[in-house]
């Protein structure tokens, strides 16, 4: 099994944290896993993004140029990261903040209205782990358990209190794509 | 009478502390450094605190201080050693930690080291001697150099338009949080010599007691980067440097203590 | 994979950097003073937020300056205690000057460079252009630090320890010479046992040279780099080079993957190796026998490894973040008898397979 990821909006969307739980879900379930941010300024209110690899053996690059999976945010990220993804490859996309949809033929595409479904949750920084479970749906790669294990060990302990909103969220994501 | 003779112990009035060996200094004849080197080997000897004494010595005339006082020396790159002794201190916090720096290693090069030392409150002495110029290198200006005072590299007298004013580094450093005792001493007299001693262990036992920094500038003579007979050089010093640092306590919050 | 065999709590998912930083608590280093930049400052932080001086005794401070912060760790190495410091290519170019006077110290000390793009202030992204500053001096004298590239997290982690017992075992300050990568890169960790600083009696025991305070009856310890006697100088400089000769002869290391029957040859260090790994997994699909040779000790260099290998290749690429630099070394290592082609990107732009795959190519048309 090996799965190369990249997740991809605006800085603040929770786009590295997301990338994380799932490196740390990949972690519990006995996984190799890589977890490379693209740093600096661009945390701070720009794109950001991030490549997170599967794998159940030994990764060489952490650094990719094309993917099995994109996970997209916004339209920059779509504009960046369409082309890259592998034929045959998927792409996940929030149509909330896409103005042009994407347009190959070669991949699986899934529109998941992630950010609708996170207005009706208690707080709006679910929405990384919507969209997580969306990605965990559609993908099939790591059970759920793995996934709440990962958050626990992502969570400062004065947080865990939030444990059952995230996995509320993750749940939520997982209902969202469309067969 | 012959010499041996002489040398018998009755006869002896004054000997040299026991830590100052026996090399040859290469200061100048009427240089304050051997004075200041003898009372630091005093204040150590007579603590009992050569077994725990790191002295730091810095780039400038003193860069070998560490062949005349039988301790254990780290000898800095130029303007460093307050970063040095902040270090030797926090890893060996029993031990007796001390930066001898003269005015261009400390507060030319080195003043960041020093500010920061200072205000982190490091629990070290600082032994500053400012003459005024840049002895080792042959009589360059210095932050210290006085208004119109011909140097080297002023052959017309400091100007301040061009090289800004003489920096009273200790009045800043008093200004500082971190320091507990900050003063200004000379050592051109037996009394004033007296008292830079008495400053010296005060501030050496202000860093064992983990008071803070303490910092003891001696206004000093450089005969001959000023160019003058050590006598002198004495009667400019105290007429001219002064009248800009005037001797004294700038800071001592341990009075009481 | 070796690491599954451990317990799942001791196996950890963290950033290059917070592994060095765990990895110094373990290891039982005595100080580390740090300067923030980027991409770094996770070391200093996770430094402070672990405050190990409450658990082993570790002085962590954040210094003025890259400048004070390596003078900190030469005052500290010459007390005999294990210290080190981090920075990013700016910051280590500010080091320079205190480098030099630990290695000239014969001082052990680690100092970790996680490189950027330069030259100047430049770009806080990946790159390998201190190379030459690393591996040929840096600063002033005839002096070398043994530097060791590491292209994992694991190996941050790892090279801290192994950093430190080389330094001790030579005498030699060491530079872990890391990139924006494996810094910012987090992946599985399995982070060494802790072990307890050494006492003061063990210091004195190990280091009869540290700067402790003189007991009676020993001679002063001085910690000087002054010798303004040539001859003597002289007598230095040969005793360092002797030193060298020892590490050159002793401490060699490099990996290899496929290199039993390659007929094109990449060299490359730390995160790039892996980099081009994943191209060799794609050339030799494609039918291309590619091996890759990662030089983990960029000083002492693997020549004799380098010069094994051309003996069997038809071409050698050489891929770094930079404009050419590790290729001289190579070239050294040669005597021309193979041809030696460069790829490369700067300024922190980090190449990726498909990039390594078309160099190799255009070498083989």
């Amino acid at each position: 099994m090996k799965e190369e990821i990249i997740i991809a909006g605006f800085g603040g969307q929770g786009v590295l944290s997301m990338g994380k739980i799932l490196a740390y879900a990949g972690l519990m379930d006995g996984l190799e896993v890589t977890w490379m941010p693209a740093y600096g300024p661009e945390q701070r209110g720009g794109t950001a993004n991030v490549t997170v690899i599967l794998s159940d053996a030994p990764i060489s690059s952490p650094v990719l140029n094309t993917y099995d999976t994109a996970v997209i945010l916004n339209q920059q990220s779509l504009d960046k990261f369409e082309s890259k993804v592998k034929p045959g490859g998927t792409l996940i996309y929030d149509p909330y903040s896409i103005h042009h949809a994407p347009t190959r033929t070669d991949i699986k595409i899934y529109p998941v209205d992630a950010m609708e479904a996170t207005f009706e949750l208690p707080s709006s920084k679910a929405y990384n782990m919507v969209l997580l479970g969306s990605l965990l749906k559609i993908r099939n790669l790591l059970p759920v358990e793995a996934v709440m294990k990962g958050l626990k060990k992502t969570l400062p302990e004065r947080h865990h209190h939030l444990l059952p909103i995230n996995k509320d969220a993750i749940l939520k994501g997982m209902e969202l794509p469309k067969p | 009478m012959t010499r041996e003779e002489i040398k018998q112990a009755d006869n002896i009035v004054a000997t040299k502390p026991r830590l100052l060996n026996d090399n040859t200094m290469h200061y100048c004849p009427g240089c304050s450094h051997g004075v200041v080197h003898k009372l630091v080997a005093e204040v150590i000897e007579e603590m009992g605190a050569e077994h725990i004494a790191i002295g730091i010595a810095p780039v400038g005339c003193a860069v070998m201080a560490y062949n005349y006082l039988d301790i254990d020396w780290i000898e800095a790159a130029h303007g460093r050693a307050p970063a040095i002794a902040t270090a030797a201190k926090r890893l060996n916090p029993s031990r007796l930690v001390f930066t001898y720096q003269g005015d261009g290693d400390l507060a030319a090069i080195g003043t960041a080291e020093t500010i920061h030392a200072a205000n982190r409150g490091e629990n070290i002495a600082i032994i500053f001697i400012n003459n005024g110029i840049y002895g080792m290198t042959g009589g360059q200006m210095a932050p210290t150099t006085l208004e119109g005072q011909v140097t080297s590299t002023t052959p017309y007298g400091r100007r301040v338009e061009l090289n800004g004013y003489p920096l009273k580094i200790s009045e800043l450093l008093a200004m500082l949080d971190g320091t507990c005792y900050v003063t200004r001493q000379s050592v051109h007299t037996a009394a004033s010599v007296r008292k830079a001693k008495k400053a010296l262990r005060k501030a050496f036992e202000n860093s064992m007691a983990g008071r803070g920094t303490s910092v003891v500038e001696v206004v000093s003579t450089c005969n001959s980067g000023w160019k003058m007979t050590p006598a002198k050089a004495n009667e400019w010093m105290e007429e001219h440097m002064f009248a800009k640092y005037p001797i004294g306590d700038l800071k001592d919050t341990t009075a009481d203590q | 994979m070796e690491s599954i065999t451990y317990m799942e709590d001791e196996v950890k998912l963290m950033k290059g950097n917070e592994a060095v930083a765990h990895a110094a608590i373990r290891y039982g280093v005595d100080g580390y003073f740090g300067y923030p930049i980027t991409p770094q400052s996770e070391i200093l932080e996770t430094l402070e937020e672990l405050m190990p001086w409450e658990s082993t005794g570790m002085v962590v401070l954040q210094a003025e300056s890259e400048i004070a912060a390596i003078n900190m760790v030469y005052g500290g190495a010459a007390t005999g205690k294990a210290c080190m410091t981090s920075s990013s290519s700016p910051g280590i170019s500010l080091k320079q000057e205190g480098i030099s006077y630990i290695a000239a110290g014969e001082l052990p000390a680690l100092i970790v460079n996680c490189m950027r793009g330069g030259p100047g202030l430049g770009t806080i992204q990946p790159s390998q252009a201190d190379y030459f500053q690393a591996t040929k001096g840096g600063g002033h004298g005839d002096y070398h630090l043994i530097v060791l590239a590491p292209a994992s997290v694991q190996e941050m982690a790892d090279f801290v320890g192994l950093g430190f017992d080389l330094a001790f075992k030579y005498r030699n300050p060491v530079m872990m010479l890391a990139d924006g990568i494996v810094g910012q890169m987090m992946e599985k960790v399995v982070l060494p046992p802790m072990r307890p600083r050494r006492t003061d009696e063990e210091i004195a025991q190990q280091c009869p040279w540290a700067v402790t305070g003189r007991p009676e009856g020993r001679k002063p310890n001085i910690m000087t780099t002054l010798e303004l006697d040539p001859v003597a100088m002289e007598r230095n400089n040969i005793r360092l080079q002797e030193t060298y000769r020892r590490i050159s002869e002793n401490e060699v290391r490099f990996e290899e993957h496929c290199t039993d029957d390659c007929e094109y040859l990449i060299v490359a260090f730390g995160s790039v190796a892996r980099i081009c790994q994943k191209a060799m997994e794609e050339a030799r699909e494609r039918g291309l026998k590619v091996g890759i040779l990662r030089p983990i000790t960029l000083w002492p260099f693997p020549t004799e490894e380098v010069k094994r290998l051309s003996k069997k290749v038809k071409a050698i690429l050489v891929v770094e973040l930079n404009a050419g630099q590790m290729i001289e070394d190579v070239r050294l290592s040669l005597e021309d008898r193979v041809p030696v082609h460069h790829y490369g990107r700067m300024g922190g732009i980090v190449m990726d397979p498909a990039d390594v795959l078309e160099a190799l190519n255009n070498i083989i048309e």
